[in-house]
């Protein structure tokens, strides 16, 4: 099947920059065609003259070679003149770049953390305040293909620019995003919007917009960021006003099912059942799901001695990071417990310490 | 053995018989000829052939990076290789390709071009040579290090580099060692301007080559320790325990990229400005037509070496500074665009009423110009900061890049080569073969990259091993056009080099009628010494 | 074999040298061992101390293949100047090499830190108090005490400062000619030299068992080992460079007219000299 636009991100053979959804974005696109119209006067004009002169002043023509080597009028001119076009450009851009820095009053705030690799989300102020999930790419890796195997499924358009939870957001209100991220830097963008923010570990950096058109918005982890940099995009709902509230109170009742209380004591079974989905959308890019891993690169857990040792040195592995291995203090302690012992339960594995509750998790944390 | 000495005051050579082992006329065969050489014309063939070896290495490994991008999905590869040889990509075409190409271009040129026997430190400049291949083996050796080679860009942003393997550490070393050949380079290269000039060569008088070399050379002595610097911090943050780049201990990975890019864009201009000093000799020659504004074009080359060093952190626009910082930093960046201007203006001035012919030199020449000022403007639309926000880091800065790399500093060098090669091999290259080579790559070049700019502006993040469908016309343009690009310079070495180091018609002293400048008053080829008794220049 | 040569050449173009290609040879092998080292390689160590080994012995035979050229006359008045241009930009590199890690401590403090500490931080880092000297944001870093000037940092900035003016005398005496007299001063120097090393050894046994001030107590510790550490591996090897000089000055080298290894090392001194200077301020004092 053909693939086909995607409104909100790219469309097929896009020559120019996304059709802006805010007024910053709105300035960028004249701002670019502004230059672009400059730039391609001066160089018409400039090789204008060029190719003249190549046509015109061959020797094969017998043209003779002049002796003037210098002109300090000429020399100052074309000194000046782009100096003068320099500013013209600048000027303009000026006010942007100021309009673009103002992030404050804003009606509601995020924060994206970017990690190794999905984004997660917080809502730190306003309407839906606490609110909080993590967003991973949707598209299966059955339509991405691998070395040697092919997709066994159809490419579909939102390919590799789709999640399973976008971020939702009202229309025509002021969003700051803040950004930081938990191993390396990765970036927050949205073409549509004009926001291009890296996510720096350790510091928080923000952006803002004020989307002025219901629609889904589209964009992807612009920072090298290892292995899976490609497959970590970023999708913004933007919505009604009253679609956003509903969409806040959906969330707000689904986040509260699905709480999960720390203390309570779940059988291996539960355990390695939960710990199966989680593994899924965290583990396998790099640790495989046969559990051998990628020699030389990504170590393999099928029996590995950190996975059939005590239990407490793997939870601090997982909890921290080590190398390569990100740290995963973002999941929760149920979803933590839960992968742990699928680990030490599933391919070869037979732990002695098979089993690792949430409670033993949230105890390591401190 | 007899060997030969100039006299400083009367200018002419006279005999003293002293076995002692310092004769310049030693004429050494087989390997030690090359191994232990210190004639600069050795040594010029030596770096040559070395980045000529590195850039078709680099250019196999941009041509894997094209076919995995060739359509979506993951074909070829898996990602982590696919980063791996994009940053080896960088890596090799930066410091293995480009930059020995010039410092190859110098060792020949420069000696010839001032009138002087060698240069200054003979013994050092095969040193610097050498370290280039140590470096070469531990790079392109650390593919093989468990966890493969280096992963992080070539600009090796930390804390990325914190995570890789091995590899890493390789990398480091061997920057480190291509910093201090760099270094050793430049101030070899230095010391023989300002001291080894024949008598009545004065600065003002030197040819535009020397200039444009003399003033990179600075550049190189100021930026590359400070490299060197960044790569150390990162190699104890990775193995020692400091915080340089990592918040928890209170450092900043945003330091990295400050240091990083305080090296990193003079660099961008020591890989252009020899290439303008190329072009500035070439112009006037097939012109028939003295350069235009000379005094002009030295202070446009040294306004644009000490601008450079101001405008670092519009490669960091999306990092998040203050908005005085952004301004700052974009107001610097788009003044270079006024001396670069001078250059352009003044090429175009020289070939005004001149009286111009059309050789493979001339239509590099022009190519260069043509090609390198598209990549100019762009440079300048990504310095306006509003812009460079929405575009960092997507194709449109691969595209810019390459406009000014491989259709700036690459064709110069084959501008060079077409222009100074018959004095090199004594024979001419042929016309013919040459503007096949110049039209094949000039086009396929605009079909590899021209595209990108599209990609880039509609979003496609750079350093992905896989994109959305919507991308994959434009891609599969530039990946045809790559192995266009690819083959020409194939072409380009058995069609072209290759014969005309092996014969053909013999090159006069002076091939082209309008070139100027003492390189031709020496026979074709050069021969092994040159100058032992400095011309006097009038 | 010197006095032959009534006028040296004016450009002296050694001949083939085998030196630099074994030089690199070496450098890979030390470079080999230095990545495995740093990854735990066994035999990281002893590759990388042989080649190290290696380079040196080259450089020893190098260098003295040269200092037999000059003593053999063939140096020149131009070459002389060569050698001068080349010292002097070579150590505008190496001013340039602590550029970068100065850049990095100015950075870290003034606009790193606050950075960490302001309100938009406390996000992250609702408890940091951000003050030079801390401990980071994330408490990953075991307390420690900072290092004050007083009493070795003054000591050594005494030391460092006296060897300079030692040094000077020295050439002084060089250029009228006084063999005894260069000789004892410039041992006085390189004596002045290794007793600042002492203490500086002394100062970071005392940091890492007094105040528990180490190469990982975040940005703080990294930042005063590495500018310290280098700057003390700069005094070593400038110290080193000034004890061959003293060897040679011992064995008749040098003319009051024509020493320049005499001066290119007294350069180097002096520059290290002035690293410490701004050390001294900017790390101990600020
Ligand atoms: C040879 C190398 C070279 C050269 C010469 C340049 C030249 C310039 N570059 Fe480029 N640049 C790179 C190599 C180079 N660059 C590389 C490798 C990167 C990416 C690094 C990485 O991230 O991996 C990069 C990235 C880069 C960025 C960051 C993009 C990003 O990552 O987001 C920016 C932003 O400002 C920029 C700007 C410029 C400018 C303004 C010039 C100017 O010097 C151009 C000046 C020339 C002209 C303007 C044309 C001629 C002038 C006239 C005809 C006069 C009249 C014109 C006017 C008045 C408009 N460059
Ligand atoms: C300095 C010069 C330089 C040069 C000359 C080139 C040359 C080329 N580059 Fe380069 N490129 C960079 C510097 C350069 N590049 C840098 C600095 C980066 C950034 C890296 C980073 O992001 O970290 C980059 C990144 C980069 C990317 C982006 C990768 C990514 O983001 O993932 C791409 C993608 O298309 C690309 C393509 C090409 C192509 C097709 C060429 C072509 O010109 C190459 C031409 C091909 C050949 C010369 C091969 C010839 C050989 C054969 C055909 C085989 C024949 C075999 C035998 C004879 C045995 N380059
Ligand atoms: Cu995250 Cu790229
Ligand atoms: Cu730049």
């Amino acid at each position: 099947a053909e693939v086909k636009d995607i409104p909100g991100g790219p469309a097929v053979n896009q020559l120019n920059l996304h059709p802006p959804v805010t007024k910053i974005a709105e300035q960028i696109y004249s701002l670019h065609t502004f230059m672009l119209i400059i730039c391609l006067v001066i160089f018409v004009a400039v090789f204008g003259v060029m190719f003249y002169s190549i046509l015109k002043h061959r020797k094969s023509l017998g043209h003779k070679s002049a002796t003037f080597h210098e002109s300090t009028t000429v020399e100052i001119a074309w000194t000046i003149v782009p100096f003068l076009i320099v500013i013209a450009m600048a000027l303009p851009a000026t006010k942007t770049v100021v309009a673009m820095k103002d992030t404050s009053n804003a009606d509601i705030t995020i924060k994206a953390t970017g990690m190794q690799w999905k984004w997660g989300y917080d809502y730190l102020k306003g309407d839906g305040q606490g609110i909080s999930f993590l967003s991973n790419l949707a598209t299966p890796r059955t339509q991405v293909g691998a070395p040697g195997v092919a997709p066994t499924e159809a490419r579909g358009d939102n390919y590799l620019i789709e999640v399973d939870n976008p971020v939702v957001v009202p229309v025509n209100k002021k969003i700051r995003i803040i950004t930081t991220a938990n191993d390396v830097i990765h970036a927050w963008a949205i073409p549509s919007f004009g926001v291009q923010q890296d996510a720096i570990p350790g510091f928080v950096r923000d952006a803002w917009f004020r989307a002025e058109k219901i629609g889904t918005y589209r964009g992807q982890c612009d920072k090298l960021c290892g292995k899976e940099h490609a497959f970590m995009p970023i999708v913004v709902n933007v919505v009604s006003e009253d679609d956003y509230k509903k969409w806040v109170d959906g969330k707000n009742k689904e986040m509260a099912a699905q709480a999960d209380d720390p203390n309570k004591v779940w059988t291996v079974d539960e355990l390695k059942q939960r710990g199966e989905k989680v593994y899924a959308t965290n583990c396998v890019a790099c640790h495989q799901a046969t559990g051998k891993g990628v020699p030389g690169a990504f170590p393999a857990l099928d029996g590995s001695a950190v996975v059939s040792g005590p239990k407490a040195a793997q939870i601090q592995l997982v909890l921290n990071g080590k190398n390569a291995m990100p740290s995963w203090k973002a999941l929760s302690d149920t979803e933590l417990a839960a992968v742990i012992t699928y680990t030490r339960n599933n391919w070869s594995n037979k732990a002695q310490q098979n089993i690792v509750q949430p409670a033993e998790v949230l105890a390591a944390r401190k | 053995m007899s060997t030969t000495a100039i006299n400083p005051a009367t200018g002419h050579a006279h005999d003293q018989s002293d076995d002692h082992a310092y004769g310049h006329h030693d004429h050494p065969h087989g390997w030690r000829r090359w191994l232990y050489a210190t004639n600069h014309k050795d040594i010029g063939s030596l770096y040559l052939w070395f980045s000529f070896f590195m850039f078709m290495s680099g250019g196999v490994m941009a041509l894997a990076i094209r076919a995995e991008l060739f359509q979506p999905g993951l074909q070829l590869m898996q990602p982590e290789f696919f980063n791996q040889l994009t940053t080896m990509h960088g890596l090799v075409m930066v410091f293995g390709a480009i930059m020995p190409a010039f410092v190859g271009y110098a060792n020949w040129m420069i000696p010839l071009q001032i009138g002087a026997p060698d240069m200054a430190f003979a013994r050092m400049n095969n040193f610097s040579f050498w370290l280039l291949p140590v470096a070469a083996c531990l790079l392109i050796g650390s593919f093989l290090v468990p966890g493969g080679a280096v992963a992080a860009g070539w600009t090796l942003y930390a804390p990325l580099s914190t995570q890789m393997g091995p590899g890493m550490d390789l990398a480091i070393f061997a920057v480190h060692i291509m910093g201090a050949s760099s270094i050793m380079g430049a101030i070899n290269i230095i010391v023989t301007i300002l001291n080894m000039r024949a008598p009545g060569m004065t600065l003002m008088k030197m040819p535009m080559f020397c200039w444009t070399w003399l003033i990179t050379a600075y550049l190189l002595i100021a930026v590359m320790p400070v490299l060197a610097g960044a790569i150390t911090m990162t190699l104890t943050d990775r193995h020692f325990g400091t915080s340089f780049f990592n918040a928890a201990g209170g450092g900043d990975p945003v330091m990295y990229q400050h240091i990083f890019w305080f090296f990193g864009h003079p660099e961008v201009y020591i890989m252009i400005l020899p290439a303008f000093g190329i072009i500035s000799q070439i112009i006037p020659a097939f012109a028939r037509k003295q350069l235009f504004g000379y005094a002009s074009m030295v202070y446009a080359t040294a306004s644009i070496a000490i601008l450079s060093f101001m405008v670092w952190a519009h490669h960091m626009f999306t990092s998040g500074m203050p908005v005085t910082g952004q301004l700052f930093f974009m107001y610097a960046t788009m003044l270079i665009a006024v001396p670069t201007g001078v250059k352009i203006f003044n090429w175009i001035a020289t070939m005004w009423r001149g009286s111009m012919s059309f050789e493979t030199p001339m239509l590099f020449a022009i190519g260069f110009i043509f090609v390198f000022t598209l990549g100019g403007f762009t440079g300048l639309i990504l310095a306006v900061t509003p812009i460079d926000i929405q575009v960092h880091d997507t194709y449109y800065v691969v595209a810019h890049f390459h406009y000014v790399l491989v259709a700036g500093s690459l064709f110069a060098l084959f501008a060079g080569f077409y222009y100074w090669g018959p004095k090199w091999t004594g024979y001419m290259y042929s016309e013919a073969r040459g503007k096949f080579h110049f039209w094949a790559s000039l086009i396929t070049f605009n079909i590899t990259f021209f595209p990108m700019h599209f990609l880039g502006l509609a979003g496609m993040p750079r350093r992905i091993a896989d994109y959305p469908a919507q991308f994959t016309d434009f891609n599969m343009i530039a990946s045809i056009g790559a192995l266009g690009f690819g083959l020409s310079q194939v072409y380009f070495l058995f069609a072209v080099v290759l014969p005309s180091i092996r014969g053909g018609e013999k090159a006069a002293d002076k091939p082209w009628d309008g070139a100027e400048g003492l390189e031709w008053t020496v026979p074709s080829p050069a021969p092994f010494h040159t100058f032992e008794v400095p011309p006097i220049v009038k | 074999m010197s006095s032959q040569h009534v006028t040296a050449p004016d450009y002296f173009v050694p001949g083939p040298s085998k030196w630099p290609v074994l030089t690199g040879a070496s450098l890979l092998l030390t470079m080999v061992g230095a990545s495995a080292w740093v990854n735990d390689l066994a035999w990281g160590p002893y590759a990388n101390i042989a080649g190290i080994l290696c380079v040196l012995v080259i450089l020893y035979n190098w260098f003295g293949e040269s200092i037999a050229e000059s003593e053999g006359g063939l140096y020149s008045k131009r070459i002389d100047i060569s050698y001068r241009w080349s010292m002097s930009w070579f150590i505008f590199s190496e001013v340039m090499f602590f550029a970068a890690f100065f850049g990095a401590l100015f950075y870290a403090r003034a606009i790193t830190l606050p950075w960490l500490g302001d309100l938009d931080h406390k996000v992250l880092w609702p408890d940091f108090n951000a003050v030079w000297g801390s401990v980071g944001p994330a408490g990953v870093v075991e307390s420690f005490k900072t290092m004050g000037p007083f009493p070795i940092p003054t000591i050594n900035t005494a030391l460092l400062l006296t060897s300079g003016a030692t040094l000077t005398i020295a050439h002084h005496a060089l250029k009228e000619n006084k063999r005894t007299q260069t000789a004892i001063w410039l041992f006085a120097t390189i004596l002045l030299g290794v007793t600042f090393m002492g203490f500086q050894v002394f100062e970071y046994m005392h940091a890492y068992s007094e105040l528990n001030l180490k190469l990982t107590s975040g940005i703080y510790g990294s930042t005063f080992f590495m500018l310290t550490g280098f700057h003390g591996f700069h005094v070593t090897m400038g110290a080193i460079m000034l004890s061959v000089v003293l060897y040679r000055v011992l064995k008749g080298h040098f003319t009051p007219e024509h020493h320049f290894a005499f001066e290119g090392a007294a350069w180097y001194w002096h520059f290290v000299d002035v690293v410490w200077l701004g050390l001294y301020v900017v790390v101990y004092w600020l």
